[in-house]
Parts: C-alpha cells; structure tokens; sequence
C-alpha cells in the first residue's frame, strides 16, 4: 500500500521538479520578502487547517453509523469551554496574521522606495535609483529611460542591484505590470500614474507581462525583462542610443495605435516631456492636458467659457467613438501651446525622487509603526526597516 | 430612403451580426435549434402546453418557483459548463506557437460568458430555488410573503438567461471578464452589443433577484409558525434571511453601477470614461462592492444546507446553534467591510490595504468557527454516509483549503504576486464548487425527497459525487500550481511549452466533471425511473428534525393543514419526540393565493425592452416600456388574486395522505 502510494507520487515529484516556481524562487529583492511572507502565512494557517481536516476525518470515522464502541450522545448540543477553543484558536491565528499582514504591507509598500539591496545590505547614497517610465499599450510596453533619453518596446533592462523607481501608466485601458521575478505587480491606469520601487539581484532574462485582461491581444502583451551587470546595462544603453528610430509625439502616435505582438524596439531619443503628456492624456496637439485643466478647475473655472472651449475630434485612434445620444465626438481645446504647458507641468512636477533621506535600517523595536501618511512628513530616524520582516524569520 | 427604414426597424442588427463565419457557433446553434424544436414538438405532441402554462408558468407556488429555478439553474449550468470546457481545452493546446482552435474574439467572450453565467444564471438561481422551496416549509409557511412577485421575480431571471443565450446567436457577448471593468468596457473601447447584452441581461434578472430578496425577507420575518421565535429558526432559515438582507442591500448597488456605465455607453456621460474628468476606479470600487456581498449571498445559504444536513445525518442536534447564528450574522456585516481586498494592486496605500486585508481576515474566524460547530456535531453522532452527508464531508475537507488560500490573498503583499493569477482562479473555485456547489449537490439529494415524493438513486449519486470531487481537484490543484510559476488569467495562447502539463492534467480534470454532471443527469433519469421502487410515504425519509419533514412529500399546495406550533428549534425532532399525531379531522378552508401570468408578460416586455436597447430599435424599446408600464399598472387591478381551497377538498387531500401511511405501515 504505502509503495503504490509512492509509486503514484512520484510522477508528480517529477512534474514540479521540472517547473520553474517563479513566484516562490524570485531573483528580486523585494519578490523575495513577499514570498517569505507568503510561506510564513501558509504555515501559520496550517496550524489551524491540517488539525481541522484531521479532525474532519476521525470523526467521519470514528462516529460512523455502523461503529459498535463509539459514544452517542444525541442531545448533546452546547459546551461553553468548546466554544472558547473553537472562537479563540482562529483568533489566535488571525491575531498573528494581522499583525504580520500590517507590517508587511507597510514594508512592501510598492510606493515605498526599498532601504535594502538584499538581505544586509542597505541602500545607501551610491545606489542612484534608475528612473523608468512604463506605458502599457494596445498590446504592448512602451519603457522610457528619462534618465538616459532612451525608450524601448518590449524590452526592460536594468543592472543588478540598483534600485529602480518606476512609474506606471497606460494609454488606454487598464493593464496590471508584473514581472514574477523582480516584484508584485501594480495595476498601470490611464490617466493615472502608479509607483513601484524594486531591485533585481541576479542577473538573467525574465519575464514580464499584463496581468489584467486588456483585449484581444492582451496574450501577447509580454515582454523581456534583463538584469544586467553594470558593463552589460551600459552596452545595452548604447546600443539603443544607436538605433535609427526616435520617440516623438508623432511616432507615438503611430505606436499607440493597437497592434499585437509586437517585435523589440528600441528609440534612441525620446521627446522628455513625452511621458507627461501621456500622463495627462494630451499627446494629440491642441489638446488640453489634465494637469493644466485642474489647475484651471482649482482657480475657479473658465466658467460658462469653458463649455464652449471644445473642438471636434479629427483624429481617431479608435474605430468609433461616442456615444450614441451622446454629443458629438470632442476634446478639450488647449488655452496654452504644447511647450507652454510642457514647462508648466515641468515646473509643477513632483520630484520627489532627487533628494529623499536614507532610512536608519536599524529594526523596530517596542514601537508600532507610524500612523498613515506620516511616513511621508518624516520619514527619518524611526521608519521601520525591511530588515524586520528577516528577523520576524 | 429603404435603408433608413431597415435602420430604424432593425437598429444596428443586420445580417453580418449573425456569426456565421463560426463554425463552432453554427453548429452549435444547430444542435440548440433542432434540440429545442424536439422539445417544443413534444410538449405539443404530449398536449402539455395548457397544464405548463397552468400547473407551473403561472403558479405562485412557492415550492414550483423553487422548482423552476432549479431547472434554470441547471439548463444554464450546461451552457457555462461548455464554456468552461473549451477553455480548459484552448489553454491545453495552444502551446508551441499554436493558436489552439479558437481566436481572440471568440475565446475573450467565452470566459466573460463563464463568469457571468455562473454566478447570476447558475448560482444564483439553484440558491434562489432552494430557498424558495425550503424556507416557507422550515417555517410552518403556506407560501411567500408576495407569491405574485415570486412567479415575477422568478421570470425576470429567465429574462436576464434568454438575453444571455440570446447573445450566443445574435451579435456576441461582451469580451471584457465578468464584471466589464471600463474603460474598457466603455463606448470607445467595446463599441459593439457585448457589453450592453451584458449590462441589459444583468439589469433584467437584478430586479428578479432584488424583489426575491425583498419577498423572501418579510416571508421569514412575519410569517414564522406561532412559537417560532427567531433563536428558533432552523440554521438554514437564518442563513437565508442574512442572505436575502445582503441581496437587498447590494444588488441596488449593482444596479446603480451599470445604469452608471449604460449611461456612459448610451448618453455620452463621463463617469468612468478616461477623458472629461471620468474615474474607472470608482466603477472598480462600486462593482466590488455589490460583488463582494454577493459571494456571500452564494455562501451562506449552503453553510445552512450543511448545518441541516450534519445534524440530520448525524442524529444529533446542531452543536452551538447560537454560535452558529452569530457567527452567520458577523460574517453578513463583514463581507460589507472588505470590497477592497479584489484590487489591493490599484494603489491604494498601505494602510488602506493593510486595514481591508486584515477585515478578510477577520471573516475567517467566524467561518472556522462555523467549520468547528459542523465538526463538533459530528462528534459523538450517529453518521450515516448518505448522500447529503458525503457532500458535506467532502465540503469540510475541500473548502478549508479554498479558506486558507483565500486568507492567504487578503495579505497585501501575497496578493501583489498572486493577483489575478491562476491561483486566484484555483482559490475562487475552491471555495465555489468545494463550497456552494458541493452545498447544493447536498441540498438537492437531501430535499429531492421532499419535492418530489422519492428519493434520488444512490448508485448514480455517488458515481457524480467521485467524479465532480475528484474531477474538483484534478481541475485545480494545477492552477494553483501554474499561479505559483506565475501564470496569469484569461490567457489564450502561451509560450513557455513547460506549463502545458498541467493544463492538460486540468482539462482532464474537467472532463471528470463533466463526467459528474452526466452522471447526475442519468442519476435524475433513473430516479424517475425507478420512483415506485425509491418512494417515500411517510414524507420523513431521514428521520429529519426541521418542520418541512412534518408535512406529506411532495407537499399538498397548502403545506400544511393546520399550522404548526413550534416549542423548540428542531421543532419536528421535538414533535416526533412528544408523541405527535397528524390531526386527521376538523378541516377549515384554507385562504390560497391564484395563480397570474402576469409575471411572464411582464417578463417578456422587459426581454423585449432590453433587446431593443442592446440592438438601438428605439421603437421597439419604448413601445415594450409603455406596455411594460401598463401591464404592471393594469395588474394592480386585478382583483381576483386569492381562492379558498374548501374544508372538503383539504379533508380529501389529508385522507388520501391517512390512507397512504395506514398502508404503509400495514406492509411494514
């Protein structure tokens, strides 16, 4: 009996020996802790699960009609000690996992920049973070280097163990940007910007991809993600310097427009107030951009002006728009000139990256976490440390 | 001057909008049209268009509703079924640069077909059913509260299945996932009839199921037999009023969230568009927060199920009934208080995350107490491993595991690498099959006595149990493999050959289950084959404990000839035990609602209505609103809507049921 048993599994000890569990094996720093978390969350489930199913089974067995010696006691319906046990033991668990689950997603926050290369070994003011702008396409991954005025389709490359700051948006609907190997994923919006701060460790070819079903070519939104070394990363930016193609607002245009599985690309210079316009959904010119439209909205308005302040829509990326009762297809019509609005939003920018403080990485002791929204004021001396997660382990 | 006229007549249907350039859809349209007009020909043929339209279209029956769900229920879980199963086989082949058999456009509808199907159109009506049955029996009831909107309540969600069914050959459905997140469920990006064939289909069966939720509320809370108080209700009548509170009080959200987005697709409004200021977040955040409840809706019903059935079949009474009852009242509140655990990847912040993370958390306690409470009344019980109670054994060990990956999703940071992979597919599916599907697997065999007067043919019942568990974990154990190894969903082809194993294994999976499902079909067959052989007279066939065990099987149109008075919470256990005999003499009329078809008119204007809107005929939108109006105004005049069934009719029915037992009793 036992050997059949292990005769029946080992064919299944073959099949997982085979996979590449990406998710439980990652090669990014902050992939890493989210699995350690995951595991000890699972085990600490199990303490509770395995009893329960254990339990399941004995008393199936031991209380089964045609058993002689088992009790029976039909009446019996309450037992106040019991009933302690069996509220208190979940609670217990959850307790714990509260507790764990409050700290880590504070320390995993993907907007929060990572303190920690790897395990010991901080973050400290030679780890310049590389800067990269995502934008998810109709089917595919547009990745600006502002830092080197490069972009690229399809294809990320960043050196190990330098921290990368990205920013995520996308052009038309909604994408979720996730690479197993590196970090969690985030959802990339339109008109919207997401953060995620990560490192990768090893160098090797991952992949990434959408994780949030975006149409039909929504399979074959993939793309290669590189760890490079420091000398490869540099041999990688030059070779994208060397390209013929450049990333202006009209070859973006063109680009936008929805295609599947797309070939590599590379640009070697692109438009820097691109990724803004983008963001504010004002690539097309004579377009007003969102940023300049609240900033108008927050003084006030153009007032009954504004109603009137719309041009018809010449262009169309999209195979009809409007809708049916709806007026006639439209935009907001710039007040300003695209560079005129490009330096506004320059000046209006939030740069927050240039200059932030490094974090004492020494680990949390006695004191809770901050409150919400204070890390951001002070985020000094007493910021928890990503080393806690390790020395919970 | 003709072609503004076919406009104007047909909308934007013409004949491109029929897929005929798909082979699977024509021939699958084949096998519908000439199964159907086999059906249609025998109920002429047999004459059974008079006693349909009398006995059951238009009955105010509870216990014919209940049993109509059920067959919409299972007629829709055949279509989301082959859906299910031409995906699994699409994700099995198409590997190594094929395109598998079915193309983007196709594919893309099925699984937002799946998702829907099953939980508004297969879910939703076997939950709504059982309920429907059960709950005036458990009560000592003689019907709804409303047996009127019942039938109508009942229509309108055949409704929302006939546009559903109707999309498969009419136009398509919509190609966005099962809850049309914009914008790209928005006019720009689904500029074609899927959406609002979705959002109309949605709307229509959501009134059915707002005013089920409604009428099955006031039937719990004011129609209770004398004595009844409500520490006495049966567990499953609990867990169905936390459940019809909850559909009350989400699906108005589900409602709002659509007319929302049809506002957008229709008017040109900017709710959830990128441009003038939309927010899709906010659609995102609304939808979650009706779909969250809704899951609960699914739930708690069976957890009831399963409490009645571990009882009965372990001879015992419920352990911790008070635990039990809070525990089901926590989890209502709760499942309020944790939309936002479905998109912790939206950004929000940490704390936000942390605080939505650890109320899921929260709502496993009560569950794992419930879990216990089940366990606790197994110990030092009598068991008998009848069907019911194979199901719920099964239930006990499959749902735990969907527990603990579902806890294990609500922790932030784990969501952030499991979000929307297969694991979450593998965890939705646990908990949906392992726990509401094995739930009314149990449901059904425990109450099919009750409905019907014999029990279900064991043999048969078990051959489906092994298949739909085995086939359960064969199915998905591997997508829980394939999320760890990162796999998203709602992927049509992919690249990596190494991953093709396990779909394989998952498809094969599937087909077991498909094997159950055939299984349970021949198990229903055979049952009725064999009633004489599986009856049962005294209408107690597992020595039952709550009120619907007390009346004959199937029960007489009044349920009870004289309402019951209730001393305990296992009030028939508490009668059988007390010596109890069925009056046999002092018959009174009983005051019985009449039958309308009004609920079907009213049903076939609001199809009409939604097709006109789907497909822009804008005549035949308004004209089927005023009629739709009318009718509705026209019904309140209706004033023939009750009957008195006569003393000596009741006698006769209650003599036969003497006689009956009398005769029994002498063979025993």
């Amino acid at each position: 009996m036992k050997r059949s048993g292990a005769l029946l599994l080992f064919p299944l000890a073959v099949l997982l020996s085979g996979c590449d569990f990406v998710v439980l094996a990652p090669a990014g720093d902050v992939a890493v802790q989210q699995r350690d978390l995951l595991v000890v969350s699972t085990l600490l489930m199990l303490l509770i699960i395995v009893p329960v199913m254990a339990l399941t089974v004995f008393f199936a067995w031991r209380y089964r009609q045609s058993s002689t010696t088992a009790t029976y006691t039909p009446d019996w319906d309450h037992s106040t000690k019991l009933e302690l046990v069996i509220w208190a033991a979940p609670l217990l668990v959850i307790i714990c996992l509260g507790a764990l689950t409050w700290l880590g997603t504070h320390l995993l926050d993907p907007y929060r920049r990572i303190d920690r290369i790897e395990a010991g070994q901080p973050v400290t003011q030679e780890h310049k973070p590389l800067r990269v702008e995502v934008v998810a396409l109709d089917w595919k991954w547009l990745f600006i280097y502002p830092d080197y005025g490069i972009a690229s389709v399809n294809e990320l490359a960043a050196p190990v163990n330098q921290p990368i700051d990205f920013r995520i948006t996308s052009s038309t609907v909604m994408n979720s940007f996730y690479i197993p190997a590196l970090a969690g994923q985030i959802y990339a919006m339109p008109a919207m910007e997401t953060k995620l701060h990560a490192v990768i460790n090893r160098p090797g070819t991952y992949t990434g991809f959408s994780a949030n079903y975006s149409g039909a070519g929504f399979s074959g939104m993939r793309f290669a993600f590189h760890g490079l070394s420091d000398q490869a990363f540099t041999d990688w930016v030059a070779q994208a310097k060397g390209a013929q193609a450049k990333l202006s607002r009209e070859t973006y245009l063109e680009l936008e427009r929805p295609s599947e599985n797309e070939p590599v690309r590379h640009y070697a210079s692109v438009d820097p107030d691109l990724y803004g316009a983008i963001l504010n959904l004002c690539v097309e010119p004579g377009k007003m951009c969102m940023n300049e439209m609240m900033s108008i909205d927050a003084k006030g308005g153009l007032g009954l002006a504004g109603v009137r302040n719309t041009l018809p829509l010449q262009y169309d990326k999209l195979a009809r728009r409007g809708a049916v009762f709806g007026s006639d297809p439209s935009y907001v019509a710039s007040i300003c000139t695209a560079e005129e609005a490009a330096a506004a939003s320059r000046a209006t920018r939030n740069d927050d990256d240039r200059d932030w403080p490094l974090r004492d990485l020494s680990p949390l002791r006695g004191v809770g976490l901050l409150a919400p929204g204070a890390g951001s004021r002070r985020a000094d001396a007493d910021t928890p440390s990503l080393g806690l997660l390790r020395f919970e382990l | 001057m003709p072609e503004t006229l076919t406009k104007f007549i047909f909308g934007r249907l013409t004949l491109e909008s029929l897929p005929l350039h798909e082979p699977i859809l024509v021939a699958t349209f084949v096998v519908v049209a000439l199964g159907g007009f086999a059906l249609l020909g025998a109920i002429t043929y047999f004459k059974l268009w008079g006693y349909l339209w009398r006995e059951w279209f238009t009955s105010v029956d509870h216990k014919k509703i209940g049993i109509m769900y059920m067959v919409l229920g299972l007629v829709m879980l055949l279509r989301g079924f082959s859906d299910a199963i031409m995906m699994r086989l699409q994700q099995a082949i198409a590997f190594n640069g094929s395109e598998g058999y079915l193309n983007a456009h196709h594919y893309d509808q099925i699984f937002t077909a799946h998702g829907v199907i099953m939980i508004f159109f297969v879910a939703m009506p076997f939950v709504t059913g059982l309920m429907n049955f059960v709950v005036p029996l458990q009560i000592g009831a003689r019907d709804v509260s409303f047996p009127f909107l019942n039938n109508f309540s009942f229509w309108m969600t055949v409704g929302g299945a006939i546009l559903v069914m109707a999309s498969l050959f009419v136009g398509e459905f919509a190609r966005t996932g099962w809850l049309a997140y914009p914008p790209l469920s928005g006019i720009n990006y689904s500029p074609d009839v899927g959406v609002d064939y979705y959002i109309w289909a949605l709307q229509v069966a959501g009134v059915g199921t707002t005013l089920s939720g409604i009428n099955l509320i006031c039937t719990i809370i004011k129609m209770r037999a004398p004595g009844m108080t409500m520490m006495r209700m049966p567990v499953f009548t609990w867990t169905s009023l936390c459940t019809n509170v909850l559909i009350v009080a989400s699906f108005p959200v589900l409602t709002a969230v659509l007319t929302l987005l049809a506002l957008d697709r229709y008017v040109g409004t900017n709710f959830f568009t990128n441009d003038f200021g939309g927010n899709p977040m906010m659609y995102v955040n609304l939808i979650w927060i009706w779909g969250h409840p809704e899951v609960y809706i699914l739930i708690l019903p069976l957890f009831g199920v399963f409490s009645e059935v571990t009882s009965t079949f372990s001879g015992k009474r419920l352990f911790g009934y008070t635990s039990m009852v809070y525990a089901t009242v926590v989890i209502t509140i709760l499942s309020y208080l944790v939309w936002l655990h479905h998109f912790f990847t939206m950004g929000s912040g940490a704390s936000v995350n942390s605080f939505f993370g650890i109320t899921t958390m929260i709502i496993s306690i009560p569950t794992g107490a419930k879990m216990f409470n089940w366990l606790f009344t197994m110990y030092r019980g009598r068991i008998r491993f009848e069907l019911p109670m194979m199901w719920t054994v099964a239930f006990m060990l499959t749902f735990v595991v969907g527990g603990m990956t579902g806890v294990l999703l609500a922790v932030p940071p784990a969501d952030f690498v499991l979000h929307n992979s297969l694991f979450l597919i593998a965890h939705f599916h646990n908990v949906i099959i392992g726990g509401v599907l094995f739930g009314l697997f149990a449901g059904i065999a425990y109450w099919w006595p009750k409905a019907f007067g014999f029990r279900l043919d064991p043999f048969w019942g078990k051959v489906s149990f092994w298949c739909w568990v085995l086939g359960f974990w064969f199915a998905f154990m591997p997508l829980y493999i394939l999320g760890l190894m990162g796999v998203t969903r709602r992927m049509r082809v992919f690249d990596d050959p190494s991953l093709q194993i396990w779909f394989v294994i998952a498809a094969f999976g599937a087909v077991l289950i498909v094997c159950g499902i055939a299984a349970f079909l021949v198990q229903i067959f055979v049952s009725i084959r064999k009633r004489a052989e599986l009856v049962d007279v005294t209408g107690d066939p597992w020595d039952g404990r709550t009120l619907e065990w007390s009346t004959s099987s199937p029960p007489p149109a009044y349920n009870f000839a004289f309402t019951p008075v209730i001393r305990d919470n296992d009030a028939w256990f508490d009668m059988k035990r007390a010596g109890y005999r069925r009056p046999l003499s002092g018959f009174r009329p009983i005051h019985m609602p009449k039958n309308t078809g009004t609920g079907v008119i009213l049903a076939i204007f609001s199809v009409a209505l939604g097709f006109g809107l789907i497909w822009y005929m804008w005549w035949l939108a308004a004209l089927s609103f005023v009629c739709l109006i009318a009718t509705a105004i026209g019904h309140t005049f209706n004033y023939h809507r009750d009957f008195d069934i006569p003393a000596a009719e009741v006698a006769q029915t209650e003599e036969a049921r003497t006689a009956l037992l009398s005769a029994q009793g002498a063979r025993a």
